[in-house]
């Protein structure tokens, strides 16, 4: 069936519900409620959430705002924990316990901290079993819940509060983990990078794909966070769309190995369109800083570069299995 | 209605803080965080949807026509994000 | 009607949970527990149970699969010693907090560091205060029992809090031993169906589990586990009945050996116990009084009942296997102590440290602390509460 956001948006339900308390002009609730809005007429969700920032905003006793069922546990273990609970899906389906046509997809979401960091070996563990669930990671790029502190997401030469850009050290002076690579190489069915563009297309129709292929699938989803990151609230989609068309943040899938680069710009906008309107970037256009953001830019034109040859390669060996 | 709140004495808690009424917190207005807000110019607006989709609050409700109507500001935040995304000018940001 | 065997502590341990044959199992090899995983997995690669078995990564991981699983509306369980109970402290906490009755062995070792892969209950001491109702077992045919009664323990509507059964790794882990075991649909009968109230899976009642919890209700929750803690000592009582009915094996809070007319006595847990049984025997036959109090429940602590059935000896020794490294004693000698000054009983009492890091516990070591004990009776003093044995010096 073609795409159709305004079908989607009138008529599935939303399941993460207004009445959190997630900041102004967060990026996070616009993915997450797109993304549980790819559940199918009639599923069931079990939602397993990393403590962070979508935690303690959407699940404050008496209150949550998810039109599902969900579970909190702790920082590091949002993915053993649904693991477990896919484990017992199964063993009570097997036990006959849970009817036949009744269906349970487990969907995780945890934020940078929680996947790339505290939470990558369980993460690692959940999706080397072959369980049947989803991690969605919103990568936001810094420890936002508890003050913008730098994570592995963050970006080279980001200011941030353990990595603030002094008189000697500039800003964090590592690049980025490659979290989504990570994933890849774990020989999982479904990997995507994806981010919030125009009718959002591209981030429902992986997220789609990735709670309905069967085992362990994974998303990494960009989540801009106007305090973090210091943009006016009002501009997320212009800084999602300048992360893409910088190439940034690419977007692609890897489904059972076979790269897909899912949007090429048509013209690649050079970096500093990206990092100009951020004020965690503001060092960086300093004079006498120039050689910060060419780095930036050699790192992000390698990255594309090395992503495109992916991609070559696996059309390649598509070509030569059939 | 949920019944519990601050005054409730432990007996009436739910054990463990589990919570038996999925999306309660439409029960829980955020309307009063905002500062700025956002007017819905009808007669300007083409129902292109690109707003549906961006609101962090979901307070655009969209009916089963696939339009969408005036602002639900019990949950808006005015952070403005749908202003900015219309090309039609259809949303325009008054301070409160 | 009863089976009788010959099996390990770990052994017996793996089948009372082939028995129990519950949903889900997630675990992480540790010694000495390693084989309870090992043999519940080929349980599972052979069909004789229809667990789901999650062979995680770590300890933490087992302890959130658990909760996970608990959470979604089966039964879970694990095991495990030592460093791995360390890693899933955090865990351990959330457990007991979000009210589920998961039930988890724990074959005691010493926690790091340094390193050393043998008995004491400094893994144990390191959760007493969490939550977990805590059972201890002298031999493999009380962790087997144990392990039966626990999920009915557990899972009980007053009580919803997870169980540890607790045995001394090695000495009982390790060591086969005559043991009677129930059969198959008696245990499935014993322990029946998981029904719970709320849970993940259910699509007709979504529900959230494990909020934000802040300063307005927080302290209520806690309360409802502290209050679920002390209701626990009832069930225990009731299941710990129906037990011994289908069994004719009983067991109450603690064992009482020769206590009744002692005038010396022991206070202890695990497999110190038996070895203390065999000197209480052989003073007894020197005309001695002496006496032994085995703790089986340990959390919920039985302050008020261990204070009465103590409250006529003349002077008391309690034995943590745990030092606590506070400057003033092991933590079992603190909840007797305690116990008995709020129970308004005051008898001279002596702590000893021993057994640390898996140190043999001898007889000869525990008629050393009997004849202290005569000491104290004769002289009328203790001069120096906080002591060793075993230690070399």
């Amino acid at each position: 069936m073609a795409y159709n956001l305004k079908e989607i948006v009138a008529n599935k339900p939303p399941v993460f519900v207004s009445g959190h308390r997630m900041c102004a002009g967060c990026g996070a609730p616009v993915v997450a409620r797109m993304i549980m809005r790819a559940l199918k007429e009639g599923d069931h969700a079990v939602v397993s959430n990393a403590t962070g920032c979508m935690e303690v905003s959407t699940c404050i006793y008496p209150y949550n705002s998810w039109d599902c069922s969900y579970i909190h546990t702790a920082f590091e273990c949002a993915a053993a924990t649904c693991s477990g609970a896919e484990a017992a899906y199964k063993a009570l389906k097997r036990k006959g316990k849970i009817k036949e046509d009744e269906h349970t997809k487990f969907i995780t979401f945890g934020g940078d901290g929680g996947t790339y960091d505290i939470g990558l070996q369980s993460l690692s563990g959940a999706m080397e079993r072959g369980h049947d669930m989803t991690y969605v990671c919103y990568d936001n790029g810094a420890y936002m819940n508890t003050g913008i502190q730098r994570s592995s997401a963050t970006p080279h030469f980001a200011d941030t509060t353990t990595s603030p850009a002094g008189e000697v050290i500039p800003g964090k002076m590592q690049v980025r983990k490659d979290l989504t690579e990570i994933l890849v190489s774990h020989h999982i069915p479904y990997v995507a990078q994806t981010a919030a563009l125009m009718n959002f297309k591209d981030l429902y129709e992986k997220a789609e794909k990735a709670i309905y292929t069967e085992g362990p699938t994974f998303l990494n989803v960009l989540a801009p966070c106007p305090r973090g990151w210091g943009y006016p609230t009002d501009e997320l989609m212009k800084i999602n769309k300048l992360a893409v068309d910088t190439c940034y943040w690419p977007l692609y899938e890897v489904v059972n190995g076979k790269y897909k680069i899912t949007y090429k710009p048509a013209k690649k906008l050079p970096i500093e369109e990206f990092l100009r309107p951020q004020r965690r970037f503001k060092h960086m256009f300093k004079s006498g800083n120039e050689w910060m953001i060419e780095e930036f830019q050699k790192e992000v034109d390698n990255r594309w570069e090395e992503l495109l040859a992916l991609e070559a390669m696996s059309e390649k060996n598509l070509v030569n299995n059939e | 209605m949920i019944k519990i709140n601050k005054e409730s004495p432990w007996q009436d808690l739910t054990p463990g803080g589990t919570m038996y009424d999925a999306g309660n917190s439409l029960e829980f207005k955020t309307g009063d965080w905002r500062s700025v807000k956002p007017i819905y110019i009808e007669e300007k607006c083409k129902q292109c949807g690109l707003c549906f989709p961006v609101c962090p609050e979901n307070a655009i409700p969209v009916n089963k026509e696939q339009k969408r109507e005036d602002f639900n500001y019990d949950y808006c935040k005015g952070c403005g994000i749908c202003a900015n995304v219309c090309p039609f000018n259809a949303i325009e940001m008054k301070e409160e | 009607m009863s089976i009788r065997e010959r099996l390990s502590g770990n052994e017996a341990s793996a089948i009372a949970m082939k028995q129990i044959n519950p949903d889900v199992v997630a675990a992480f090899p540790i010694t000495p527990s390693t084989e309870i995983p090992q043999y519940f997995s080929t349980f599972v690669s052979n069909g004789v149970v229809d667990t789901e078995f999650v062979a995680v990564e770590s300890e933490h991981s087992a302890m959130s699969a658990c909760i996970g699983a608990e959470a979604a509306g089966s039964r879970a369980m694990t095991a495990t010693s030592s460093n791995g109970l360390a890693l899933m402290w955090e865990m351990i906490q959330i457990a007991s907090s979000l009210r589920l009755p998961i039930v988890m062995p724990l074959v005691n070792r010493a926690i790091s560091g340094p390193l050393n892969i043998h008995c004491d209950h400094s893994d144990a001491m390191a959760i007493r205060d969490s939550g977990w109702i805590m059972l201890f077992s002298e031999n493999n045919q009380e962790a087997y029992d144990n392990l039966l009664m626990a999920h009915r323990i557990g899972e009980h509507k007053d009580v919803m809090l997870p169980v540890t059964v607790c045995q001394d790794g090695f000495i009982t882990s390790h060591s086969i031993e005559n043991i009677e075991l129930l059969e198959d649909d008696v245990v499935k009968n014993f322990v029946g169906e998981y029904k719970p109230e709320h849970y993940l899976l259910n699509s007709k009642e979504p529900i959230s589990v494990g909020p934000m919890d802040l300063q307005a209700y927080l302290f209520e929750h806690k309360y409802q586990e502290a209050n679920a803690m002390r209701n626990a000592k009832n069930v225990i009582l009731e299941v710990s009945k129906e037990f011994e009915k289908l069994t004719g094996r009983s067991y109450s809070l603690f064992e009482e050996y020769k206590l009744d007319d002692a005038q010396i006595a022991i206070v202890c847990m695990n497999s110190t116990a038996g070895t203390t049984k065999v000197v209480v025997d052989e003073l007894r036959n020197k005309g001695i009084k002496a006496g032994l109090l085995k703790i089986r429940v340990y959390r919920p602590f039985p302050a008020e009942e261990i204070s009465k059935a103590l409250s006529n000896v003349k002077a008391l020794a309690v034995l943590d296997r745990a030092d606590s490294l506070n400057a003033c004693g092991g933590a079992l000698f603190t909840d007797v102590t305690s116990g008995m000054f709020v129970n308004n009983i005051y008898i001279p009492t002596v702590n000893y440290i021993y057994g640390i890091g898996g140190r043999d516990t001898t007889a000869k070591d525990i008629e050393g602390v009997y004849n202290d004990l005569i000491e104290i009776v004769e002289t009328g003093k203790v001069d120096n509460p906080y002591r060793y044995f075993g230690l070399k010096s």
